[in-house]
């Protein structure tokens, strides 16, 4: 096939946002399931931290995220230097495209025709199932919920839990269609019915694909989290295993993975831990019986280096992918993952996909927040969240004097009508003369007040202008 | 230029102000004084609230506990450590009522079908345990590979109450795991599972169905 | 977010008070109830005449330039060293949090964040500071509190409503479900992603109408403007009053509360 295999870009336009969020708010089944589904998935977090002293817990969680990040050339070097020492390859990726070129090549150069695959969301954003379904090879997902969502032809919705759009009835006609179990509600037919298509798929495939949860500098680790057991499958049964994982999931050490991981589990599904925490350091050695021949790591940039080069954008890398925010957000419960239309959904999404993306596309991500701060609150790591949102809604306006825009796509919201408005109000508001008149003039006129005020009235009334302001009254009372 | 030199480029030369390096202050994990019961009842009660299994043994009896969880499994054989004195004691014992004992000693191509179809329970040793997460510590090795925990239907797992720690950071510190990590080392916490059909908890996805432990106190 | 420890001055002899713009143009009653409550706590209320709007609508829409130029004006009106009181967790939490960052790298940086400092939501101070002890004079009533995503997170102060209203010996405080979720004001998100904060304040109303309350109060008149619009449009039997003028109508005629 030709260097440049055709594969699809970005399939979904995250312009069409207003139209999704829309269509999914009034979507009965899409609002009930994300509701039962957050309600317990906040539930489960806030039993799983009773008893520890959780502000404490994440101040260290962002102070080992921080370090890494201050470090992270020098960091991405010694883990370079000691996963070859161990016998893993290190490639690297200046943008998902050319990942999935090395992906592709590793394959090629094994005669892989078939690729099983591990839950990665670095996979999802490199698109990789697409690039490879073009090059003549098939990729099929592992993860139960990620292979649901494969069977139906879509993306995952939440970044832990794939399928959490989707409940049993409709899991079970998909699975029915398209592989040939019976029609079941039993969760347990059903699971196994994938266990038994999913091991087969196992034992053949040639290589396998997975992501990485944090990949420790001082002794060449890869980690990973799971529940299942098929990222432990993944990565030992086909011959070949490949990661894949962001520049800013390296560590410096074990002992900052302890408390990482002391984090990330209960706050993304309110586990103390995952049934496996895999930890690999190399293929398998000359003496062993089984294990990959060889094992590969694909440090994938795309954006990433861009983020690192701003002293507030930066607190974006800190994250360690446990959805607690999109748990917890009001706009992503209520609209689902797919409205996004990005890799990435809910408050984490908004403030990383601006940058993998660029602003233009991105344009309505900054602003679909209320900036509640709930997303804030429950960061394992720290990251202020709206402070960011706030951030790039500057940038998508074009910056101002004092902080010139940098991100890809800026001012992309800027409209020439929109600042002028904002001008007026400035003018206005910073000339207590002029406001104090403007203000009083619009009491005065109140009767002749719209009760139609654009999309505000569409759903509340107009709020009722004062017979007086407070600024007449205080002057009445001589204050 | 190469990819990697224009990746590590970006970062060397960033833009931004110095970054400063915190302090990490890991106190806040430090669990110090769990008594031996503590960790022991600690470790039952995480195990078992995910559907794992907890046997009290002491030397002497643990084989009888084992025989009696796998005739009650109805395994037709079980697979165990060549060299490890587990494996050891089981094959000099002779015991009637275990059933076939078979060895991982060849390489997994070899016979993948026959694992994966027909070996019903495994038995492996662990390198200690963790109380706060209900999680034993694996090393495998040549003699106890990778997917003689993972691929059977039923795993029981020896644990010494004696290597039991309170936390991760605590076991990774007394074995000195910076020194240098195996090709694959393992936390496991209990049985496969999965919530990923409406929340609903199903066990046995991929890994085993039934995680048993055999703490030997 | 939150302050780590706050600090509270001691009790003062003044006061400045920062009425807000939503306050001054829609709901002055709540102002003055604020004032008033102050007032009997044998305080003096300073109102600069030249106070107009914290800036925040332009700072959260991305126009910085504006929303400083405008914030700037502010800074100038409280030059004795007397507490700011704010009757709005968003306005206070805008010139006490985000002060400091919008000035940064200015010349009004320092000034910036000493008037930050002593900026407190008017329910906070009345309870932590004036220690203020309130009788109900009014008939046995029901009541919610909704606390807003700012005074809950930016001040920090969740607590200080459902304590104030527990004073109140015939007020029944109940608690409506999800209390700390968003009512999807958030300013110009309202009118920038209508169909979304539509479903936030449909549920925010319906949460608080199955509680059997017929009316709730709150510190924020964003919130309370779109959970009360919401309702009446929609004709939900829920009303909604600034707490300040709840508290003020529920003890007015007393007389001055020992400090």
């Amino acid at each position: 096939m030709s260097e440049t295999a055709e594969h699809t870009g970005h399939h979904i336009d995250v312009k069409e946002f207003h139209p999704r969020a829309q269509a999914a708010i009034h979507n009965p089944k899409i609002r009930k399931n994300f509701r039962s589904a957050m309600d317990g998935l906040m539930s489960k977090r806030k039993t799983a931290f009773e008893g520890w002293d959780l502000e404490t817990l994440r101040d260290l969680g962002a102070n080992v995220r921080l370090r890494a990040l201050a470090n992270l050339p020098e960091l991405l070097e010694q883990l370079e230097k000691k996963l070859t020492e161990n016998g893993i390859k290190v490639h690297w990726a200046v943008d998902g495209d050319e990942a999935c070129r090395i992906v592709r090549d590793i394959c090629k150069a094994r005669d892989a025709k078939t690729v099983i695959k591990g839950k990665s969301m670095v996979s999802e954003e490199m698109e990789l199932n697409h690039y490879l379904k073009a090059e003549g090879i098939e990729a099929l997902e592992s993860d139960l919920g990620e292979y649901i969502v494969q069977l139906a032809d879509e993306t995952p919705s939440h970044i832990i839990m794939p399928a959490i759009h989707k409940n049993t009835g409709e899991i079970s006609e998909l699975m029915h269609e398209k592989t040939g179990t019976d029609l079941s509600n039993d969760v347990e037919y059903l699971t196994a019915s994938a266990r038994q298509q999913l091991r087969e798929k196992f034992m053949s495939a040639d290589v396998g694909v997975s992501g990485v949860n944090f990949a420790v500098a001082e002794t060449g680790t890869l980690c990973l989290v799971e529940n299942e057991g098929n990222g432990r499958m993944t990565t030992t049964v086909p011959k070949c295993h490949i990661a894949v994982t962001g520049i800013e999931k390296v560590v410096p050490s074990m002992e900052d993975v302890s408390a990482l991981l002391a984090l990330l589990t209960r706050s993304a599904t309110g586990q103390h831990i995952t049934t496996y925490f895999n930890m690999i350091s190399g293929p398998r050695k000359a003496e062993e019986l089984d294990g990959p021949e060889e094992v590969h790591l694909v440090l994938v940039d795309n954006g990433r280096s861009s983020i690192y080069q701003d002293d507030e954008l930066l607190d974006t890398l800190r994250c360690i992918r446990c959805g607690a925010c999109m748990n917890h957000c009001p706009v992503y419960t209520r609209v689902g993952g797919h409205a996004y239309g990005t890799t990435y959904p809910g408050p984490i999404g908004k403030i990383l996909m601006p940058h993998l993306i660029g602003l233009d596309e991105g344009r309505h991500l900054p602003s679909a927040s209320s900036l509640c701060g709930a997303c804030g609150e429950v960061c394992p790591v720290k990251i202020p969240i709206p402070d960011l949102l706030v951030r790039l809604r500057q940038e998508s306006v074009d910056g101002d004097n004092l902080h010139p825009a940098k991100v890809r796509g800026h001012g992309a919201k800027r409209s020439s009508k929109e600042a002028l408005i904002w001008k007026g109000w400035a003018w206005m508001h910073a000339s207590p003369g002029i406001y104090r008149f403007g203000t009083s003039a619009a009491t005065k006129f109140r009767a002749l007040q719209p009760s139609k005020a654009g999309a505000w009235t569409d759903y509340r009334t107009a709020p009722k202008l004062a017979a007086k302001t407070l600024h007449q009254r205080m002057k009445e009372r001589g204050q | 230029m190469s990819s990697r030199e224009t990746i590590l480029q970006r970062l060397r030369n960033r833009t931004g102000g110095e970054l400063t390096v915190p302090e990490c202050d890991f106190s806040v994990l430090v669990r110090d004084d769990w008594s031996t019961a503590k960790r022991i009842e600690r470790f039952e009660k995480m195990i078992e609230s995910v559907h794992g299994e907890v046997h009290h043994c002491t030397e002497d009896m643990w084989m009888d506990r084992l025989a009696e969880v796998l005739t009650t499994r109805g395994a037709r054989n079980l697979l165990i450590p060549k060299r490890h004195e587990i494996g050891q004691a089981l094959r000099n014992a002779g015991r009637e009522d275990l059933p076939e004992l078979l060895i991982y000693d060849e390489p997994i191509e070899s016979w993948q079908a026959h694992l994966f179809n027909e070996v019903d329970a495994s038995i492996t040793s662990t390198r200690g345990g963790i109380a706060e997460t209900g999680s034993l510590i694996l090393w495998p090795n040549n003699d106890e590979p990778r997917l003689m925990s993972l691929v059977p239907p039923v795993h029981i797992a020896v644990l010494k109450a004696s290597e039991l720690y309170t936390t991760f950071r605590e076991a990774m510190q007394a074995q000195n795991w910076a020194a240098g990590m195996p090709t694959n080392a393992l936390l496991i916490s209990g049985p496969s599972k999965t919530a990923d059909i409406e929340q609903t908890l199903a066990y046995g996805v991929h890994g085993p169905k039934e995680l048993i432990v055999l703490i030997i106190e | 977010m939150v302050d780590p420890i706050k600090v509270y001055p001691s009790k003062p002899s003044k006061v400045y008070f920062y009425g807000t713009c939503l306050v001054d143009m829609f709901y002055p009653d709540a102002g003055i109830a604020g004032v008033e409550l102050l007032e009997r706590e044998g305080i003096e209320v300073l109102f600069p005449q030249d106070q107009t709007c914290c800036g925040q609508p332009a700072y959260t829409s991305g126009y910085h330039d504006q929303a400083r130029s405008v914030a700037r004006a502010q800074l100038d009106l409280f030059p004795g060293d007397w507490p700011i009181v704010v009757p709005s967790g968003s306005c206070g939490g805008m010139m006490r949090k985000h002060y400091p960052d919008l000035f940064k790298d200015t010349p009004d940086e320092v000034k910036a964040a000493e008037v930050a400092g002593r900026v407190w939501e008017l329910t906070d101070f009345l309870l932590n500071v004036c220690h203020i002890k309130l009788e109900d004079l009014g008939e046995p009533t029901t009541v919610a509190m909704h606390t807003s995503c700012s005074a809950r997170r930016e001040m920090g102060v969740a607590e200080v409503g459902p304590k104030l209203l527990g004073q109140l010996k015939n007020v029944n405080l109940v608690e409506q479900v999800r209390p700390e979720e968003c009512c999807g004001f958030g300013g110009t998100f309202a009118v920038r992603h209508p169909e979304i904060s539509g479903a936030m304040v449909s549920e925010k109303v319906d949460a608080l109408v199955e509680t059997g309350t017929r009316q709730f109060v709150t510190t924020d008149c964003g919130c309370l403007m779109n959970i009360a619009g919401y309702a009446e449009k929609n004709e939900k039997p829920v009303e909604g009053q600034h707490i300040l003028s709840f508290l003020w109508s529920r003890t007015r005629g007393k007389g001055g509360q020992q400090s």
